[in-house]
């Protein structure tokens, strides 16, 4: 099974989500270099975190325009898993694979810490090793991270269950001090409708060895890999 | 020769979206004493200089907005002619 990590220029978490991949996982992967048009035959993308060109203008408005979007794009149209980690959940909203935006932090700071999330499903190829309504912990490391989306579509993403990761404190309340950036109902990750696509702003490949303080981040990635395994799951027509 | 033209394009959030930046700037005009601005709304701009030759610029300045300029999920935008 073979993985690949999407690098742009200012990419800064694709060699975590390389090691989470490879070492951790123990699954093929590959680097696929953003001005490339070739997805190398991989089976999952991974839109990671970083400062894609330098987040000028926008975080995620330039890298959508690489040429290896296109194919990131048509691969996900076709069913192909994707799942976009922080500056990459910030590319899939600016090129319309996901709904809503991610604007400035309510407070204007960065924030890295750990937090705390609460799955909202497991049904879905990303979750699918958790379960429903446990509560992971894992790092954030962002300053435009707030999910911003206007009520009615808020209400339409809720009604379809759209919403996989929700802020929480540690025994899963979603308060307003347990949410990190201001973000909409606590909002902290969301598939497409079809369910194959996945954007998150806090770090799965960061929480994956005890020594990284959490190993939490795993189960996403062998979430990907059971569905995988289990074509029906994976979103593919 | 032909003068070059150019645009400006003011971008901003649409009324409603939280704007942290217009928020703590107000915040801090408001400690300075100036308590009259009661709102500030931050945004940006661009200045484009236009081939003088161009053909159906107001068409191309509108696709470059709603392409990359401007977010239309959260964000609005206006024209003016430059100087």
């Amino acid at each position: 099974m073979k993985f690949g990590v999407v690098t742009f220029p200012g990419s800064n978490c694709d060699y975590d989500a390389y090691a989470a991949v490879r070492h951790v996982l123990g699954e093929e992967v590959e680097f696929l270099w953003h001005r490339s048009s070739d997805l190398l035959g991989v089976e999952v993308v991974i839109l990671p975190g970083g400062f894609s060109y330098g987040d000028y203008l926008r975080a995620g408005a330039i890298a959508r325009f690489s040429p290896l979007m296109e194919e990131v794009v048509r691969f996900a149209h076709s069913g192909g898993v994707v799942i976009g980690i922080c500056n990459g959940f910030q590319v899939l909203t600016e090129v319309g694979l996901l709904p809503g935006a991610l604007i400035r932090n309510r407070h204007l700071r960065f924030s890295c810490r750990y937090v705390h999330l609460r799955v909202e499903r497991n049904d879905t190829c990303f979750t699918s090793a958790c379960e429903k309504g446990e509560v992971m912990k894992m790092p954030i490391a962002h300053g435009e991270g707030n999910y911003y989306n206007f009520d009615g579509d808020i209400s339409r993403l809720e009604d379809a269950g759209q919403v996989v990761f929700r802020y929480v404190d540690r025994d899963g309340n979603a308060t307003q001090e347990a949410n990190p950036n201001g973000s909409i109902r606590n909002i902290a990750g969301i598939v497409n409708a079809e369910g194959n696509v996945l954007g998150m702003m806090p770090h799965p490949e960061r929480a994956v060895e005890e020594i990284l303080g959490s190993v939490d981040g795993l189960k996403v990635f062998e979430s990907i890999r059971s569905a995988l395994l289990t074509p029906n799951l994976a979103g593919r027509h | 020769m032909a003068i070059t033209k150019k645009a400006v394009v003011f971008v901003s959030l649409k009324d409603g979206v939280l704007d942290p930046q217009g928020v703590t700037i107000q915040k801090a005009l408001a400690q300075m004493g100036y308590e009259d601005f009661i709102s500030v709304r931050s945004g940006r701009f661009f200045e484009l200089e236009i081939n003088p030759e161009a053909t159906d610029v107001g068409r191309k300045i509108d696709e470059v907005c709603t392409k990359l300029l401007a977010n239309p999920v959260i964000e609005k935008y206006r024209v003016e002619p430059g100087e």
